[in-house]
């Protein structure tokens, strides 16, 4: 884009190549930290106005037209508050959680292609990167459970840690199956090899399906929302995990599921639904575009999330359990298989 | 093979279940249950079962059905119905009857369960619609339900 390279080659033009290339790299990321905060509190907003149209409700629409600013209130308010501890808490581990839980959100962010052009970090494990960062999220909850020095929060961590770890197989699984007809774990190229054969859901057709709906439940696992939100269950734990935490550093906590959400949706769209590109290619010539019909999937696929969350009940954690371990993980191995072997047989759809 | 067809009815309850909440998202907007009261308090219509206070419908004769019997009196829980009477003659027989002076009623005391209501023989106390009852002095919440001058709806007790 011309914004981006006109910026690019002042700022080369000013100081040393190193400097620059720094100064360049703080930009970008101050930058997505703002955009993605903003989008954060969105998320919250329209998560609180689908849940109360699904219950007949007409949620927050007071502050601001339709209740637009209202997040952004939430969030002033939260900033105002005070910052309260349990005694005996590990000082350290329970001030640094907060960050590690946000950080790798932000870190995954940076990875997805909104356009052609408007890619920040394209590196050629990106599928591979993308599931080892969002695996050190769960550390983040984990520390700040055994931190806070409380039972709830501690059981809450230790369901998140043996849920995350579960499912964390499902969610690579299921993208090393789409993974082996792009023959690519960079997610430009994924993008380019559905730009020329189409997107790869319907490429992949049966197997494809199968992988993301096993994609959708382990994802809505990976990021602890209902029906697999054990980690917080408010009817058992409290706030499960977060319990202790108050004002800005449980806004982070609160930001990062919204956002992680963000991030598995983005996955799905960038691997399943061909990112950027336009059903049919209709807006082919208007590349810009791009970032609407990413934003657009992405925005479709968060909302199967919400009505996932409120449709189904809490999942027990032995039922949790048995459907990652005899359901999700066999059919996403025989799934592998299957794609395997059509890859090799060269029965996938190409436009 | 249990095992597929778990899945197979897995997937299809899932399924089911999320047909009936998408039904519920699609007509939220025409069905939605929540009142944005101060705004429409012009149209506002509460709902059939509301139960708002307890008042005694009077006809265009002046005329109610409560004939004195102190049942609701006795049912009320708290102690916020005292029913002052006396027997008067009555002008169409010139017999001695039971008639009520003031039916007096607490609404301060009032917990709503609607003892009074179930108890009442002739159908003369019954649920009104309004909420808004809140008065700068308590001693507007004590009301005479009967009207001045009204009296006992004939045929009521027969």
């Amino acid at each position: 884009m011309n914004i981006t390279k006109n910026i690019h080659e002042w700022l080369f033009s000013l100081m040393p190549e190193t400097t620059a290339s720094i100064v360049e790299m703080v930009l970008i990321a101050v930058v997505y930290l703002a955009i993605f905060a903003v989008a954060g509190l969105y998320l919250v907003l329209l998560e609180r106005r689908v849940a109360a149209w699904f219950q007949l409700r007409l949620g927050p629409n007071r502050v601001g037209y339709q209740g637009l600013l209202q997040t952004m209130a939430d969030a002033l308010k939260l900033v105002s508050k005070e910052l309260t501890g349990t005694l005996k808490a590990d000082k350290f581990l329970y001030n640094l959680a907060p960050y590690f839980v946000i950080v790798t959100a932000l870190m995954a962010m940076s990875l997805f292609p909104f356009t052609k052009e408007l890619h920040a970090f394209d590196i050629n494990i990106g599928i591979f990167f993308l599931i080892a960062i969002s695996s050190i999220g769960v550390i983040g909850i984990l520390l700040g459970g055994w931190s806070s020095n409380n039972k709830f929060a501690l059981i809450g961590a230790m369901r998140s840690g043996v849920q995350t770890i579960s499912y964390e197989l499902s969610v690579g699984l299921s993208l090393l199956t789409m993974v082996l007809m792009t023959g690519s774990l960079q997610l430009s190229q994924i993008v380019e090899v559905q730009e020329k054969g189409g997107w790869l859901i319907v490429q992949g057709h049966i197997p494809a399906l199968i992988a993301f709906c096993i994609y959708m439940i382990a994802g809505t696992a990976e990021t602890n929302r209902a029906p697999f939100d054990l980690v917080e269950a408010e009817s058992e734990l409290g706030a499960g995990f977060h319990t202790e935490y108050s004002g800005m550093k449980f806004a982070y906590f609160f930001l990062a599921e919204f956002i992680n959400m963000f991030i598995i949706a983005s996955i799905a769209t960038t691997v399943f639904f061909g990112a950027y590109l336009s059903p049919f290619g209709i807006t082919e010539s208007i590349p810009l575009l791009g970032v609407f019909w990413f934003l657009g999937k992405t925005l479709l696929l968060i909302f199967l999330m919400m009505w996932f969350r409120w449709t189904f009940p809490r999942l027990r954690i032995d039922q949790l359990l048995v459907l990652e371990w005899k359901y999700l993980l066999p059919l996403n191995l025989m799934n592998l298989l299957l794609m395997a072997l059509m890859v090799l047989l060269g029965l996938t759809i190409q436009f | 093979m249990s095992y597929f067809s778990d899945i197979y009815n897995g997937v299809k309850t899932l399924l089911t279940g999320m047909s009936v909440t998408g039904k519920y998202f699609l007509h939220s907007r025409k069905g939605a249950i929540t009142q944005q009261y101060p705004d429409n308090r012009d149209t506002l219509k509460m709902f059939d079962r509301f139960r708002g206070e307890v008042v005694m419908p009077h006809d265009e004769n002046n005329e109610h059905r409560c004939t004195g019997c102190q049942k609701c009196e006795l049912a009320c829980p708290n102690g916020s119905i005292e029913i002052i009477w006396d027997r008067q003659v009555d002008p169409e027989t010139g017999k001695k009857k039971k008639m009520i002076d003031q039916h007096i009623y607490h609404l301060g005391m009032c917990t709503m369960c609607g003892l009074c209501i179930e108890a009442c023989p002739t159908d003369a106390i019954k649920w009104a619609q309004n909420f808004e009852n809140s008065v700068y002095d308590r001693a507007y919440l004590t009301r005479v339900l009967n009207k001045p001058g009204s009296k006992l709806m004939p045929g009521v007790e027969d």
